[in-house]
C-alpha cells in the first residue's frame, strides 16, 4: 500500500449525499479477477453517456460534459468533496481501487459508512470527516472560479483551508500509523501469533463444535 | 452491570485488545463468494501465505453465476455466456482447490446464495462470529451470530490469519412492539425502520431486534430482518437465540450433533441482552402500525406505505432534501403526491438474499395462484435461492404456480437484485423487486426499482401495479 503523509491537491465537489458503492464502480466491473485497471469506469454511469458495452472499444465512449470529472476545470483533482453516508450500501473494495486509481487519494464528507471507511485505509485512500459546516464552505469555494486547493497532513491530522485556516480531524490512532507507514496490517497481526493460537485453544476448549471439519 | 447480546458476542472473541480501541476478534466462519475474493488469494499467494484455518471457511458461487436453466444444465461453467464471468467463476473452484478450501460448487444442489447456503448448511450457528466479503452477511446475526460483511482486504487478513483488526461498535437496540397485522412480513418492518432511521441511522452500531413482532418471526423472517440492518448503516444485524433459533438449526448438515449439541445449546440460550443491559442507542416502534411497505425513491431510506404518496418538495426540510428528492423523482420517472398505488410496474423480480427462501416462495406463490402476470408486466423472474429451495419449491408445486402464471422459474443465484450476470432491469423500466437496493442502475443501467416484499412483489406481478396483498383475489 502506498503511504500517505502529506498531500496537496484540486479538490472535486460532488454534491449529493448517499453515494454508494453502486454508483462509484458499477457491478459490471467486478467481474474482474485482478485489483487493478478501475480506474476508467470510475462513477461510470455518471461520467458517461453511453452504457458500458464489453464489446465496443473504451475510447469510442462518449463522457458526459456535464459530469465534473469530465470538466477541464477539475482535472487532475485528486481531492473528493462528498456529502453525508459517502460509500454506503456493497461492501465492494473496488470502489476504493477505482477512486484510487482514478487518482483520488483522499475524500472528504461529513460522515463515511463503515465498510468503505475500513477499506479506503487498506488501500491508500484517506477519508476525512469533517464538519457540515467547513463541508458547506468547502463546496462553495470549490464551485466558483478556479476553484479550491486544499493541503491534508495526517501526520498532524489536519487540512489546511484556502484561506490558510487549519481545521482538524480525527482518524483511528491504528489505521493511521498503518496508512502513514504504509504497512501491511496481516503482517502486524501474524506478529500476535502467540495472542492468536492461546485465544484458539481455549476456544475449542469451550466451543468444540466450532472446530469440526467440513464435511461437504 | 449487564450486557448486550452484542456485548456477549464480541467478549466471547477478543482476542486482544490495545490501547487505542483497535482490536483483533477470532473469526470462527468465513464464507467465501467469486467476487470478492480473487485478489485475496491472489494477495496470499503474493506474499507467499496460507490460510490459517482451513476448516472455518466454505466457498460458493452465487453473484455471476447464470439462472438460466437451460446455461446451467451444461456442464462445469461451459454454459457462461459471458468469457469474464467464466474465469471469474473457475477462478474461485481453482482458488479453492489450490488452498483446500471447502467448496460448494456450482453443480450441486446445495449451491445457492451465500446468505441462504449458510444457514440452510449450519455452516452458520449461534454465538459465531462471521464474515464474508458482502455487506449482506449482516443476514446471519439472525442467529444470535456476529455478523457482518467486510471488504477483500479483510478477506484476505481473515483467510491469513483468523482474525478482524476492528473496533467495537455501539449498542443500538429497534423494538419492534405489539403484532404485527396479517400480512405485513419481515421486510415491510425493515424498510419501516429503515424509513424512520434513515440509510444512515445506525452507521457505527450493532443493530439488536427486539420485541414480540421480532420474537414471532420465524427464522426466514429474522434473516430478513437482519439482511437489511446494512441498508439502515448497521454492518450488523442480530437477533437473540431462543427456541426458534435451536428448531431452525438442529439437524442441519453442519450443526453439531449429541453431546456437542448439548453443550452449544446450553451456551446459545445465553445469548440474549440482560435485563438490565444498557445500549448507546433504542428504539421503540409499534409494529401494530406498519402497513406493506414500497420505496419510491434511489435509497431504501425513500419509502413509504401502499397507502401512501410520493413525497412533494413541500415535504422536504431543507434545500439537500429538496434537491435529493428532486434527483430520485426524476431517475424514477414518478411525480410528485402520486399515490404509489398508481404506479404502474414493467418488470417483477422476487428473489435475492433479502427474500429467497422457502417462506418467500411460499408467500408469493399464495398471491399468485390462480392468476396470470397482469398485460403491462414485461418479465417475472422469480428466482429461489438455493438449490434446495428451489427443490422444495418444486415438490410444493409452486413452481407451476408461476410458470402458469406466464413467469419464469430460474436456477439458484444472486440475479438481478444487483444484476451481474444477464438477468437486468432496461433503462427506464420500472421493477417491483424483493431485493435489498434501490440505488440508480442497481438492477441494470437506467433501471428504476421499487423494493417490496415477496407478497407484495406477486401482487404487482398479476395486477401490474402496486396493490395491498389482501386486495388480490384469494383463488
Amino acid at each position: 500500500m502506498e503511504a500517505f503523509r502529506v498531500r496537496s491537491g484540486l479538490v472535486v465537489p460532488l454534491d449529493r449525499a448517499n453515494v454508494d458503492t453502486d454508483l462509484i464502480i458499477p457491478k459490471q466491473f467486478l467481474k474482474s479477477i485482478k485489483r487493478t485497471g478501475f480506474g476508467p469506469n470510475l462513477f461510470d454511469e455518471l461520467r458517461y453517456l453511453d452504457p458500458f458495452d464489453e464489446a465496443a472499444p473504451s475510447a469510442t465512449r462518449q463522457p458526459n460534459p456535464d459530469f465534473l470529472l469530465n470538466m477541464p476545470r477539475y482535472e487532475g483533482a485528486s481531492i473528493l468533496l462528498s456529502r453525508e453516508n459517502f460509500g454506503c450500501g456493497s461492501s465492494r473494495e473496488h470502489a476504493v481501487w477505482a477512486l484510487v486509481q482514478f487518482g483520488i487519494r483522499c475524500v472528504i464528507a461529513p460522515s463515511f459508512a463503515d465498510i468503505f471507511k475500513n477499506n479506503a485505509f487498506k488501500s491508500g485512500l484517506l477519508p476525512v470527516e469533517l464538519d457540515e459546516g467547513v463541508v458547506d464552505r468547502l463546496f462553495q469555494q470549490s464551485g466558483d472560479g478556479e476553484g479550491v486547493n486544499l493541503t491534508i497532513d495526517l501526520d498532524t491530522q489536519q487540512v489546511t483551508l484556502p484561506d490558510g485556516a487549519l481545521v482538524d480531524f480525527e482518524v483511528d490512532p491504528f489505521k493511521r500509523h498503518c496508512l502513514l507507514e504504509g504497512l501491511d496490517d496481516i503482517g502486524i497481526t501474524l506478529q500476535r501469533e502467540d495472542a492468536i493460537t492461546a485465544f484458539e485453544r481455549n476456544h475449542q476448549r469451550t466451543q468444540p463444535w466450532l472446530f469440526n471439519e467440513v464435511k461437504l | 452491570m449487564g450486557r448486550t447480546l452484542y456485548d456477549k458476542l464480541w467478549d466471547a472473541h477478543l482476542v486482544d485488545q490495545q490501547d487505542d480501541g483497535s482490536a483483533l476478534i477470532y473469526i470462527d466462519r468465513h464464507l467465501i463468494h467469486e467476487v470478492t475474493s480473487p485478489q485475496a488469494f491472489e494477495g496470499l499467494r503474493l506474499a507467499g501465505r496460507s490460510p490459517r484455518r482451513l476448516n472455518a471457511n466454505v466457498a460458493v458461487p452465487d453473484h455471476n453465476v447464470s439462472t438460466d436453466p437451460s446455461e446451467r444444465a451444461l456442464e462445469g461453467y461451459s454454459g457462461v455466456a459471458d468469457a469474464t464471468s467464466r474465469v471469474q467463476l473457475e477462478t474461485l473452484n481453482d482458488n479453492c482447490n489450490d488452498f483446500n478450501i471447502p467448496l460448494i460448487d456450482l453443480a450441486d444442489q446445495r449451491q445457492g446464495i451465500v446468505h441462504i447456503m449458510g444457514p440452510e448448511q449450519g455452516a452458520t450457528l449461534p454465538g459465531m462470529t462471521i464474515v464474508c466479503g458482502d455487506s449482506h452477511t449482516s443476514t446471519h446475526g439472525a442467529f444470535g451470530a456476529l455478523a457482518h460483511g467486510i471488504g477483500t482486504s479483510e478477506v484476505e487478513h481473515v483467510l491469513a490469519t483468523q482474525c478482524l483488526l476492528t473496533k467495537k461498535m455501539d449498542n443500538f437496540r429497534v423494538v419492534l412492539d405489539r403484532e404485527a397485522q396479517p400480512g405485513v412480513t419481515a421486510k415491510d418492518l425493515a424498510l419501516a425502520v429503515i424509513g424512520q432511521i434513515g440509510t444512515a441511522g445506525a452507521t457505527g452500531c450493532a443493530l439488536e431486534f427486539a420485541g414480540s413482532a421480532v420474537r414471532s418471526l420465524t427464522m426466514e423472517g429474522r434473516m430478513t430482518l437482519c439482511n437489511m440492518a446494512i441498508e439502515a448503516g448497521a454492518r450488523a444485524g442480530m437477533v437473540a437465540v431462543d427456541q426458534v433459533t435451536l428448531d431452525y438449526v438442529k439437524s442441519r448438515p453442519m450443526a453439531p450433533t449429541g453431546e456437542q449439541w448439548e453443550m452449544a445449546k446450553t451456551y446459545w440460550r445465553t445469548l440474549h441482552s440482560d435485563a438490565d443491559a444498557v445500549f448507546d442507542r433504542e428504539l421503540v416502534i409499534d409494529a401494530s402500525a406498519i402497513e406493506p411497505q414500497v420505496t419510491w425513491g434511489t435509497s431504501p431510506e425513500m419509502v413509504t406505505s401502499i397507502g401512501g404518496t410520493v413525497p412533494t418538495l413541500d415535504d422536504m426540510h431543507d434545500e439537500a432534501g429538496r434537491k435529493s428528492l428532486e434527483r430520485a423523482l426524476d431517475y424514477m420517472g414518478l411525480q410528485q403526491g402520486m399515490k404509489l398505488s398508481d404506479i404502474p410496474v414493467d418488470m417483477v423480480f422476487i428473489g435475492s438474499c433479502t427474500n429467497a427462501r422457502i417462506e418467500d416462495m411460499r408467500a408469493a406463490a399464495a398471491v399468485v395462484r390462480g392468476h396470470k402476470k397482469a398485460d403491462n408486466v414485461e418479465r417475472v423472474l422469480v428466482v429461489p435461492g438455493s438449490g434446495l429451495v428451489k427443490a422444495q419449491a418444486e415438490a410444493e408445486g409452486l413452481d407451476k404456480v408461476f410458470t402458469e402464471a406466464g413467469m419464469e422459474w430460474r436456477a439458484p443465484g444472486c440475479s438481478m437484485c444487483l444484476a451481474m450476470n444477464a438477468d437486468k432491469v432496461e433503462p427506464g423500466k420500472r421493477c417491483a423487486s424483493t431485493s435489498n437496493r434501490n440505488f440508480e442502475g442497481r438492477q441494470g443501467f437506467g433501471g428504476r426499482t421499487h423494493l417490496v416484499s415477496p407478497a407484495m412483489a406477486a401482487a404487482a406481478a398479476v395486477t401490474g401495479r402496486f396493490t395491498h396483498p389482501a386486495h388480490v383475489e384469494a383463488l
